[in-house]
């Protein structure tokens, strides 16, 4: 089991594709962040084609998590450590 | 001694809901140990019993690894690879191939394949050498296109 499935995530979009995934946090979040694949969130690193958006609201992270056989699925979470990680990072895009 | 002898090479497999897989990977495996070159397997648990199962006595296939694992010993720089061919038939295929893009130092190659083998390569807009083919049941064509990519 991977560690994101040990957290507890809401489900925003199954099934899109990784490019529809940020699309919709660039839509639907005025906060987001570019970062490379591979980058850990919650112990996990993402998977993803670069570069890979993840979004904040207040201390929730949107984020997509991508299983091979079942797609991409874009993630809500809850982590004040990891928004405050991402947003000393320097790329901040918006 | 050839120059590709002693190296290493990762075949990263998708899910194994296309037949063609699983008798690609084994065939690449046996075209890069005739190189010199050790192959290593990374997949799904489901991916790599049909591997294992299909070459019990791992005359081809050599390691074989969770994909997880292999992701996070990469990402981590604990491990890398001369050589990278990333199984895709679908999006998260893609998803992988771009991780492997950020990641990794190993020459990169998408083996696309599947019913929709054009888009799915289309998408591919990072760098990642690419064999395209429609294949689902007939590994035949995949095999022939990997002659252009094989060190």
């Amino acid at each position: 089991m991977s560690c994101i499935e040990r957290i507890e995530y809401e489900i925003l979009l199954q099934g899109a594709s990784f490019r529809e995934s940020a699309e919709y946090i660039k839509k639907h979040f005025p906060e987001w962040y570019e970062v490379e694949p591979g980058y850990r969130l919650f112990d996990a690193h993402l998977i993803g084609v670069p570069p890979v958006v993840l979004g904040i609201d207040g201390d929730d992270v949107i984020f997509p998590y991508t299983k091979p056989c079942r797609g991409t699925f874009l993630l809500r979470a809850n982590g004040p450590d990891e928004v405050a990680k991402l947003r000393a990072r320097t790329k901040k895009k918006r | 001694m050839t120059e590709t002898e002693g190296k290493t090479a990762l075949l990263l497999l998708g899910c194994p809901q296309v037949p063609v897989q699983t008798s690609v990977a084994i065939h690449l495996c046996d075209q890069l140990r005739e190189r010199g070159i050790a192959p290593v397997i990374a997949g799904t648990g489901a991916a790599r019993k049909l591997i294992e199962v299909a070459d019990p006595k791992r005359l081809y296939i050599g390691e074989v690894v969770d994909l997880d694992d292999c992701i996070d010993a990469i990402a981590e720089k604990q491990r890398d690879f001369d050589y990278a061919y990333v199984f895709i038939h679908n999006d998260g295929g893609v998803s992988y191939a771009g991780t492997l893009s950020a990641i990794s130092r190993a020459r990169l190659v998408g083996i696309v394949y599947g019913e929709h083998a054009d888009e799915t390569a289309a998408s591919i807009t990072f760098p990642c050498e690419v064999v395209a083919t429609k294949a689902t049941h007939n590994p035949m064509p995949v095999v022939v296109k990997l002659g252009r990519v094989l060190p």
